[in-house]
């Protein structure tokens, strides 16, 4: 008998006594899925949530958002960047005007050379208040995983109708995404570990600093 | 095994490990761990119940998680090959595994045919039950644990002493002490006068364990949960070294549980709200990523997933300990138990130490062992788990429980002085006269100990049960005698 059909056979007699095939009569669920919270500012909610993480956020309107990247990138001492295909070109203008070293993903960048890159400049998927998270599902403007992973430097420019007021709205924005097999990340500040004496220090493995532009 | 040199640091053996009441004596010796145990738990239970507080329905959530995990350990069937057939569709290969040597069987196979001989792995309770480094190590494949904590304990040539924080006994000078001398054995050295300030340690890490996310062609993980709908995994974690093992290599085993799995993907709102409040007391961890199987030009083009039963179906067929299967390794309970708080994680003798560890090891493993016999005991059943339990798993009544099918079990292999005094207990509490007189030996005894509190005595069963106990001295006068001096008249 084979390893699986000898589990699913244990399975089996294990829970003899269900008798209701249907699992959703049989084990009914209280909860009403995807509910929002009654969050008077779900913006002023967002921002408070994410600087909790030691995060910085930053608010500009639209035409601000290619400066407010510069900005970030001197304030964080990046001289690199590497900028993911599908960002706007007004965004990517100005960075590249600014004359900082740019890097683009194709051909497609080694780990060595994405490891000595300063920092990574990304959109969002969805935002998420309550728990201070930002959701990227690597489509345009997010770039591949390993993008937002190697570099020290993160910034995410996220727009206010991304946001929603908490995590079970967040999930119904991404399950679309998920069915599909996108990929999705959830970062919540910078990387973080409190793993000695639980001090938390920020900044292990992924990126050390979160930079958060939140567009209005 | 060869005699070749190791590949990596040599741990101690669980298997060493004496029975909870001899083990937890050794363990509470140690100041050093109970003070930094005392400190940890303190700071992570008060940090769990503010954010736990934070949320208006947070019973609400607790009762619907518990529900969802129900259905699914109820029709595990259902929903296994519902997972299977997702994940096969989104090009992962997914393997089957009756215990932990055929998993470990399955990964090294796995890692032969890929030709390396170093796998990266994030922190992962199953591959710790399944001892799957050890395995590794011995068809020479070095694995390198890349958790913070999970390095130390490696480097430390140490067992993991918690589920969430595995280095929860050390300090920060014990950990610095550690990666001076180790570290440089095993690839980047700590750098010449390491302090043990915690963020300089984590910088340490950070250098010694980049080089070999660079290299590494092979990643090994376990899985928070796997949707059976869609066929996604997701992994929950902080440091960044999780991501760096799910995107980096060209390969990735995970090795998940069989009770892993969540019906929908919309049943991810409920855990991913309880999760990182019951665990870490955050209001979310930094990362958590999700996969559904191969995505071109990114991450892992090789992906697999080992379904492993180990004992959980075992654990599923009792229906009074069934409730077990609901956890989510928060390690909650962990954190609020006084027993654990004092003895620590070693004693329980498995990666699954505190309450989950007294109630899983027993029903995962049976009650073959004196060591499992033992676990349901290691409890006060203040039942203050059962309370912060994001699951509602019924902790008290599930060692209740077990404590009587290990009576049960000693019973039917061997008769016992247990029930010879039981029999006598009954003698005595079957009539009123057989009781006085029963008090008046003890009142003898009270006499002769004078108020002096009793420690272990070579007396059958109560010599046992005061190996880890003191007892105060029989009182010299009985109840009877005290109401016929002071309320004999009423």
């Amino acid at each position: 008998m084979s390893a699986r059909e000898e589990v699913l056979r244990r399975i089996r007699r294990a829970t003899k006594d269900v008798t209701e095939p249907d699992p959703a009569l049989d084990v009914p669920v209280d909860w009403t899925y995807g509910r929002a919270l009654d969050t008077p500012d779900v913006l002023a909610d967002f921002v408070e949530k994410v600087e909790d993480y030691k995060a910085t956020v930053v608010r500009v309107d639209e035409a601000g958002v290619g400066q407010a990247i510069v900005d970030a990138l001197a304030e964080l001492g990046a001289m690199s960047t590497v900028l993911p295909d599908g960002l706007p070109s007004q965004w990517d203008e100005t960075v590249v005007d600014s004359g900082i070293a740019v890097h683009r993903d194709h051909p497609e960048l080694s780990r060595a050379e994405l490891n000595v890159i300063d920092a990574v400049v990304t959109t969002a998927a969805v935002g998420m208040a309550d728990s201070g998270t930002i959701a990227l599902d690597h489509g345009e403007g997010q770039g591949r995983r390993a993008l937002t992973l190697l570099p020290d430097r993160h910034i995410c420019v996220v727009r206010s109708d991304q946001v929603v007021s908490d995590v079970p709205e967040g999930i119904a924005r991404l399950a679309p995404g998920i069915r599909s097999r996108r990929p999705v990340t959830w970062v919540s500040g910078g990387s973080a570990t409190s793993d000695i004496e639980l001090i938390r220090v920020e900044g292990v493995h992924g990126p050390r600093r979160l930079w958060v532009i939140l567009v209005d | 095994m060869s005699t070749r040199e190791r590949l990596t640091p040599e741990p101690p053996s669980w298997l060493g490990i004496p029975p909870f009441p001899e083990a937890a004596k050794a363990e509470l010796g140690k100041a050093q761990q109970r003070k930094n145990l005392r400190h940890a738990t303190a700071t992570i239970r008060t940090k769990r119940a503010i954010r736990a507080a934070e949320v208006d329905n947070w019973e609400e959530l607790r009762t619907a998680a518990a529900q969802i995990k129900d259905r699914v350990g109820r029709h595990l069937d259902h929903y296994l090959v519902q997972a299977e057939k997702a994940m096969t569709e989104a090009g992962i290969t997914v393997h089957w595994a009756r215990d932990g040597d055929e998993a470990n069987r399955i990964v090294g196979e796995i890692a032969k045919a890929k030709g390396v001989d170093e796998v990266v792995k994030i922190k992962s309770m199953v591959t710790q039950e399944t001892d799957l480094n050890e395995h590794l190590e011995e068809i020479g494949i070095a694995a390198w644990e890349t958790d913070l904590a999970e390095l130390i304990v490696q480097l430390g040539h140490d067992l993991p002493s918690h589920i969430l924080v595995p280095a929860i006994h050390r300090n920060r000078s014990e950990e610095r002490e550690i990666f001076t001398t180790e570290m440089g054995r095993y690839g980047t050295p700590a750098p010449e006068g390491l302090s043990d300030e915690p963020a300089e340690l984590a910088a340490a890490a950070r250098t010694h364990l980049r080089e070999k996310f660079l290299r590494a062609k092979m990643a090994i993980s376990g899985g928070n949960f796997i949707v059976a709908e869609t066929g996604t995994l997701v992994i929950v974690e902080s440091e960044g070294n999780g991501r760096m093992c799910l995107t980096l290599p060209e390969t990735l085993v995970s090795v998940v549980g069989i009770e892993k799995i969540l019906p929908t993907v919309e049943d991810l709102e409920v855990f991913l709200k309880l999760l990182p409040r019951s665990s870490t007391g955050e209001r979310m961890n930094p990362y958590n990523s999700f996969w559904t199987g191969v995505t071109p030009g990114d991450g892992p083009q090789d992906l697999h997933v080992v379904l492993l039963d180990n004992g959980r179906t075992n654990v599923l067929a009792d229906p009074e300990g069934r409730a077990t299967l609901r956890c989510i390794r928060c390690s909650a309970c962990l954190n609020i138990c006084p027993v654990y708080e004092r003895v620590g994680g070693h004693a329980y003798g498995s990666p699954y130490p505190g309450p989950i560890g007294a109630i899983l090891g027993p029903q995962l493993r049976g009650l073959d062992e004196a060591r499992d016999r033992a676990l349901p005991y290691a409890s006060t059943l203040c039942g203050a788990c059962n309370e912060v339990c994001p699951v509602k798993i019924p902790f008290t009544d599930i060692l209740v429980h077990l404590r009587h099918k290990v009576a049960e079990y000693k019973t039917s292999k061997h008769p016992t002085v247990e029930q010879g005094l039981m029999k006598g207990a009954g003698w005595v509490m079957s009539d009123g006269r057989h009781l006085a007189l029963a008090q008046r030996a003890s009142r003898t005894a009270g006499l002769l100990v004078k108020g002096r509190w009793l420690g272990p005595m070579p007396i059958p069963l109560a010599g046992r049960w005061l190996q880890a106990r003191d007892v105060e001295a029989p009182p010299t006068e009985t109840f009877r005698q005290w109401w016929k001096k002071n309320r004999g008249d009423k």
